[in-house]
């Protein structure tokens, strides 16, 4: 008897315990809802080359709505307006618009390490592609020349992709992406016919990750099917805010490689500070040309590029980003100058409970 | 009495939109933010979510000021899609945007 009102009193415990830990869960996750969220960046930009003045405002929405716990929408679009000098001799500006999505795909979350993508997705060739192009991420207004070495030219293929995390320790992680694109012809999801992948090690002690990428056009005739080849390789110190970045990428036609680096200091009082706020930022690239078939938007002759840039990081997510770049080539050398402002926004589609 | 009523029809429509701020100003506030990741920090010791957070978010971009805590289950989704970051992180990220 005294057994039974021990088990009784054990079960009230329980049932107490459970009740304690759901009302403490329901508090700790009631609110991690997977309401759909508008993200991405705004802008306003300048470009200054050979004394002409462009300027570029620019909106880039990111559409992401869940369907379930394993489905997810997500959508980018690119809004922009081009204003730039009619002509040397001309006075007044002309302009023009550009409307289109970036990419729209499913992700259908299969297993802890198998992401199933498809629809219109960025091309996963090195970094800049997938990683690194939104307007709020990138250090400097212009991509890399070599950014489209890989990524066939649209930047996305039309078709699906297998990605996930294979390995996931302390001590390292190995990540994947293999992808089919087909021919796409359609004017807001233009594809080409390509097939390729990426893994990448990253040493979470080290801050380091090197990864491999190749990719392979499948369309035209069998001798223009072409080969790429890129590989990446990030440092990120520990305790520092310190960033290293480099990609080299090779095509039949054109290689070339870009490093950057940019650093925020903590020595005056925190990267919050008025000095920490500042960001030095540095670019090297250079591209060279194999023959003079261009299948890459690489420029025709070999060209050097430094980037110099000071970007300073507002409160409220806004950026403002200042940079020069001096250019050398066979065909001239010049100066860009490019100023800028980025906010980045980030908020629910509707109001959650 | 026309004149009367164009006066109400103005009076109605200039007190328009101060009844969506009176019944906003009465609910409680939905601006409540997730805390701010200490991404870049160097000292402290770092959680589980912040260590992965460093390592897998900041790799690429800096943390937001602040967001909806209703969106943080969909920013993992995107996130996990997109850096292809394991299952254990996600958990661990959701832990550390919702303490």
């Amino acid at each position: 008897m005294p057994c039974l009102i021990l088990n009784f009193r054990h079960f009230k415990t329980v049932r107490f315990a459970v009740l304690a830990a759901s009302v403490l869960c329901a508090s700790r996750y009631g609110v991690a809802q997977n309401i759909p969220l508008i993200s991405g960046g705004a802008g306003f930009f300048s470009d200054t080359e050979a004394k002409q003045t462009s300027f570029y405002p620019i909106i880039e929405p990111l559409l992401a709505a869940p369907i379930g716990s394993h489905l997810l929408i997500e959508s980018r679009a690119a809004l922009i307006e081009s204003y730039y000098p009619k002509g040397i001799d001309e006075p007044g500006y002309d302009h023009m618009h550009y409307i289109a999505l970036t990419y729209l795909q499913g992700d259908y979350f299969a297993t802890p390490y198998l992401t199933i993508v498809g629809g219109s997705f960025l091309i996963p060739f090195n970094t800049y592609n997938d990683r690194l192009s939104p307007v709020w991420i990138g250090n400097f207004q212009n991509g890399p020349i070599i950014a489209n070495i890989g990524t066939m030219s649209t930047g996305t293929g039309t078709g699906g992709m297998l990605k996930g995390s294979a390995i996931s320790s302390p001590k390292y992680s190995i990540d994947y992406a293999a992808y089919f694109s087909s021919r796409a012809d359609n004017m807001q999801f233009e594809a080409k016919r390509s097939d390729g992948g990426r893994a990448s090690l990253y040493l979470p002690e080290q801050r380091l990750e090197v990864g491999l990428s190749y990719d392979r056009l499948l369309q035209g005739p069998p001798e223009s099917h072409e080969n790429f080849y890129g590989m990446h390789v990030w440092w990120e110190p520990k305790n520092s805010a310190f960033r290293l970045r480099s990609e080299y990428a090779r095509g039949h036609h054109a290689d070339g490689y870009w490093v950057e680096a940019d650093y925020r200091t903590q020595a005056f009082g925190g990267l919050d500070s008025v000095i920490g706020r500042f960001e030095p930022v540095f670019r090297m690239q250079q591209s060279f040309r194999r023959d003079t078939i261009v299948s890459d938007g690489v420029p025709l002759v070999n060209t050097q590029r430094a980037d110099f840039g000071m970007n300073y990081n507002l409160p409220h997510n806004t950026r403002i980003l200042f940079s020069y770049s001096r250019q050398f080539s066979s065909k001239g050398n010049f100066n860009d100058w490019q100023t800028g402002i980025v906010y980045r926004f980030l908020f629910p589609v509707w109001k959650g409970k | 009495m026309r004149v009367k009523q164009v006066f109400v029809a103005l009076a109605v429509v200039a007190a328009m939109p101060a009844f969506p701020q009176a019944a906003t100003s009465a609910t409680p506030p939905a601006t409540q933010t997730a805390p701010k990741p200490t991404a870049h920090a160097a000292a402290k010791p770092l959680s589980e979510g912040d260590r992965i957070f460093q390592q897998q978010c900041s790799r690429c971009h800096t943390a937001p000021e602040g967001f909806s805590p209703h969106i943080s289950g969909t920013i993992l989704m995107h996130m996990r899609a997109r850096a292809s970051f394991s299952k254990h992180d996600e958990e661990e990220l959701l832990r550390f945007l919702n303490p």
